[in-house]
């Protein structure tokens, strides 16, 4: 029943997966640029950025379109909710990643105040929530959904690390602290990128269940 | 407030069993759709509620059906008071071959009210509240056969509350208009719902959807789910409710 109707619901979802891990990709890749300080590649990032937000113009166009033609109900219905929301979150990612390229070329090829390791890590788990709260999208989970809410507590739990020790540092050395502020934005644009997973997770939730949650 | 509270409900038309243990509370003042597949029992339910059903042979009714503290199918209830109690309107309109004015007030007539002050007031007052007056009250006199498709089906409505029902069923009241006199009647019966409760048979999910506050799906005679409207189109707890609203039903 509904064959064309449920082959592009499909292929939406599709979609939705391949701005996903668009989205991974920046995210590492604006980390990359900045760990190696390699100003041509985050001259790239908003390149990428770009094809992100082309693909969330065309997720939303399909969106509208198969609500205005189609009528959705009951579950295909808060499926579409929840990519039109869901694409508002990826695209807020692909911004916060142009933003690290941003501090990442301010910072230039100036040494660093200190060993980054936790930004690193931060970065490493804030791109596996995305691809998480996807894939708990795709298997229609809410246990996993759970789970990224689970991650953004460590995410912020080493944020406050990085903060508190970033602002002892400029206490100590006036002369470190404008780069410990750009590192400290990057800090937040990861903290935030984060939260914009969870915010996915919550909607896989509402998808599933039918019932609306504030995890954090 | 439940208006209508039905209990144990089945009928059989002969050997088939064409409603099965119906359960369901009908709120006073609102608007309550009743949906699903053909053959599902949907009309059937709802011609039972005015006792409709006494006309076919070979049904057989049983369980209880109050209306307020009454139970309408005991021995002792009279069925033309009930019916007038509760009104209906059918799927194509079928206005009498009278003038519009007799179609309106043939029900009062018939209940014995013969003053043309108490006629004329009737009249007018259905007309309005079925949101025909402006369109006809020049032309009370001429036939009601003459008024488009959309007119004569409000004619039936102003028909139907001319008797001061207190439930108006409607089975498919716009299956046979097109998409304005169908936007009307939707307006209208928002409008009515403040006076009236309301029951409304329809095969338009997006019209259950868009007019009703409580919706019950119907299927092979047994009634499958029941909640506010809003959480039947978007969040239905039952997997069969779930297949017929997305269309995937079958």
């Amino acid at each position: 029943m509904r064959t064309e109707y449920t082959e592009r619901l499909k292929n939406l979802k599709i979609k939705l997966l391949k701005m996903g891990s668009l989205v991974q990709q920046v995210i590492e890749e604006s980390l990359q640029a900045l760990m190696q300080q390699d100003m041509e590649k985050a001259d790239t990032i908003h390149l990428m950025d770009d094809r992100i937000d082309a693909l969330e113009l065309e997720i939303e166009v399909e969106c509208m379109n198969l609500i205005a033609l189609q009528q959705p109900m009951a579950k295909d219905l808060r499926v579409i909710g929840t990519i039109l929301k869901a694409i508002t979150d990826l695209e807020r990612m692909g911004d916060h990643a142009v933003n690290i390229a941003r501090q990442t070329k301010l910072i230039g090829q100036e040494p660093f105040i200190k060993p980054l390791v936790d930004l690193p890590r931060m970065a490493r788990l804030s791109e596996e929530m995305v691809a998480k709260c996807l894939d708990a999208f795709m298997k229609e989970d809410v246990n996993l959904a759970r789970e990224v809410a689970h991650d953004d507590e460590a995410v912020d739990e080493i944020y406050e690390m990085i903060y508190t020790e970033l602002m002892e540092m400029m206490i100590h050395d006036r002369g470190v602290m404008n780069q410990a502020i750009h590192l400290l934005f990057i800090g937040r644009y990861l903290e935030r990128i984060a939260d914009h997973a969870t915010n996915i997770g919550e909607r896989v939730i509402y998808m599933v269940t039918g019932e609306r949650v504030e995890i954090n | 407030m439940s208006k209508i509270s039905v209990k144990d409900l089945n009928l059989h038309y002969g050997s088939f069993h064409a409603l099965k243990n119906i359960n369901l509370d009908i709120c006073e003042r609102e608007v309550t759709a009743l949906i699903g597949p053909s053959g599902c029992g949907k009309s059937t339910f709802i011609r039972s509620l005015n006792r409709m059903n006494d006309l076919i042979d070979g049904v057989k009714i049983d369980g209880e059906m109050f209306l307020e503290d009454q139970d309408i199918y005991q021995p002792d209830v009279d069925v033309v008071s009930l019916r007038r109690r509760v009104g209906m309107v059918f799927q194509s309109p079928n206005p009498f071959r009278k003038s519009i004015y007799e179609n309106v007030a043939y029900g009062p007539r018939r209940y014995g009210i013969k003053s043309r002050n108490q006629l004329d007031e009737i009249v007018e007052r259905s007309l309005r509240e079925a949101a025909l007056w402006e369109e006809v009250k020049d032309r009370l006199k001429s036939s009601a056969l003459g008024l488009s498709g959309g007119q004569q089906q409000r004619l039936c409505i102003a028909r139907a509350l001319a008797m001061e029902p207190e439930v108006l069923l409607m089975d498919e009241p716009t299956s046979a208009l097109d998409p304005i006199a169908t936007s009307r009647i939707e307006e209208l019966i928002d409008q009515l719902k403040k006076e009236y409760t309301i029951v409304i048979v329809t095969h338009s999910m997006q019209q259950a959807a868009r007019i009703s506050d409580k919706t019950v799906f119907f299927l092979m005679g047994e009634v499958i789910e029941a909640d506010d409207t809003q959480v039947i189109f978007t969040s239905p707890r039952d997997q069969r409710t779930e297949d017929y609203v997305t269309g995937r039903f079958g």
